[in-house]
């Protein structure tokens, strides 16, 4: 049921004017983060205010609306934010990542490949990717414009001379259409091969810091990497507990304090429906 | 004067729709969506070009048109932007007949890009298919677009818009209800 006394989902029509105008522009610049007026919003920063305001910003009545928290549809955050959206637009919501129109996410791609006609968008706590290398936002900005990306090379460097290796795990930097480093949010770098010429517009929104960038259907996303170490993404060498699956990105669960734990995979709704089709195949 | 016609009959659906339909051609560039089909704004302005607008510019984005008297009262009104001087100084750009050139417009900084202009196109007929050959991000092989009434010169203007990428000025080519958009990141060439 809707909520009365709110605009059609919540936002007003002011402020997702600047909202459209800011993704328009984001699509036309891929990986640029463009500077917007986020709004308070009723829930806390770190919560996905900034995906909030970009998912009422392109909503409609005929959309269908799945969120998911950490590839979990039924986490505090995820359905909180369901339960939001069809407060206050009353919009259909789903669990199944084939219904949705529009996929909200906090951490994670679904594992099941988006098509043209969805739209998905990151929850991001921070999108400059130099942030922990230059914290000047003027800075940033400067090395963004000159495409000077050195320091997050030879923050990679480093790694590699003191580990062996290449020790991100998530956040893994990207270079979108060959021009503008991006963070990917705090997915794992597990999902990074995903964004790269995915049919779906993708869409970044970040609350706290108000930015807003994008990347465009079938734009390359390239993980950074060398020659010599090139980008290989992590995945915990277990098959889910669950399902079987040895290809899907899973979850270290500990289920005693005895040291017992298991691997599940971490999108529900790709594990349900294999152990759906699973036990369907068993009976027949 | 004679009495405005109306704007959107649901301002909040209707520009919901109207913005999702330029996000896709914005996203597909080349892609052709329809828009704003339920308008009648006053000639010479288009029912897509008039609902890009209802849909984008507001108080904060000064606008810039050629359509004469009528369409600016109309504008004026539904979407209570201030009007520029002069194209380069505007954020929307509307152009019914000859456009100025690219380079007078708005193309933002290498630092801030996202202040280059949209351009507002009007031409006479879009039709996908065949045409120019699109190729760029939102492109998985090549999109064709032929444009008719598309300005002198604006294949050549724009190879210059494209090479300035990140900075530059977007465009929406609108023709009565349909649209497609040009972004500065694609590339076009002739068919």
């Amino acid at each position: 049921m809707i909520e009365q006394g709110y605009n059609f989902a919540y936002l007003d029509e002011a402020t997702k004017r600047m909202i459209r105008r800011a993704i328009l522009k984001a699509v036309a610049i891929p990986g640029h983060q463009i500077p917007f007026g986020a709004r308070e919003m009723p829930l806390p920063y770190g919560w996905g205010t900034g995906g909030i305001q970009v998912t009422a910003s392109i909503l409609g009545p005929a959309d269908v609306l799945k969120v998911i928290d950490q590839g979990a549809d039924d986490t505090t955050n995820a359905i909180s934010i369901r339960r939001f959206f069809t407060r206050v637009a009353g919009v259909a919501t789903t669990e199944s990542t084939a219904e949705a129109t529009i996929v909200q996410t906090r951490h994670r791609i679904p594992e099941r490949a988006l098509r043209e006609d969805q739209v998905i968008v990151y929850q991001v706590p921070q999108p400059e990717p130099l942030f922990k290398l230059e914290p000047r936002r003027a800075e940033t900005e400067r090395l963004h414009a000159l495409a000077d990306y050195g320091l997050m090379h030879v923050r990679l460097y480093e790694d590699i001379a003191r580990l062996g290796h290449i020790a991100k795990a998530y956040d893994y930097p990207v270079m979108v259409n060959g021009r503008y480093l991006m963070s990917p949010s705090p997915i794992p770098a597990f999902d990074n091969p995903k964004m790269h010429r995915m049919a779906a517009l993708q869409l970044f929104g970040a609350g706290r810091e108000k930015r807003i960038y994008a990347i465009p259907p079938y734009t390359d996303v390239r993980s950074l990497d060398f020659e010599d170490h090139p980008f290989r993404p992590i995945r915990a060498p277990h098959a889910c507990a669950l399902c079987g699956s040895t290809e899907s990105y899973l979850d270290e669960v500990v289920t005693d304090d005895a040291g017992g734990r298991m691997f599940v995979c971490s999108d529900t709704d790709y594990c349900g429906e294999r152990q759906a089709s699973a036990a369907q195949e068993a009976a027949e | 004067m004679s009495a405005l016609s109306p704007g959107f009959a649901d301002p909040v659906l209707d520009a919901q729709a109207c913005f999702r339909a330029v996000l896709e051609a914005m996203s597909r560039p080349g892609r052709v969506v329809t828009a704003g089909a339920a308008l009648r704004p006053p000639a010479p302005l288009m029912p897509a070009a008039a609902a890009v607008l209802l849909t984008l510019a507001d108080a904060d984005t000064p606008l810039w048109s050629d359509a004469g008297a009528d369409a600016e009262a109309w504008l004026r009104f539904h979407c209570g932007a201030p009007f520029a001087a002069a194209p380069g100084d505007a954020a929307f750009v509307l152009v019914t007949g000859a456009p100025p050139t690219l380079e007078t417009l708005q193309a933002g900084t290498e630092e801030k890009p996202q202040h280059g202009a949209t351009l507002v196109l009007q031409v006479a007929g879009l039709e996908p298919g065949r045409g120019w050959r699109l190729t760029g991000p939102g492109i998985e092989h090549e999109h064709r677009l032929a444009v008719a009434g598309a300005p002198d010169g604006f294949i050549g203007a724009w190879a210059a818009n494209h090479a300035r990428f990140p900075r530059g000025v977007d465009v929406v080519l609108c023709a009565a209800d349909r649209l497609a958009a040009l972004p500065r990141s694609v590339a076009i060439a002739e068919g």
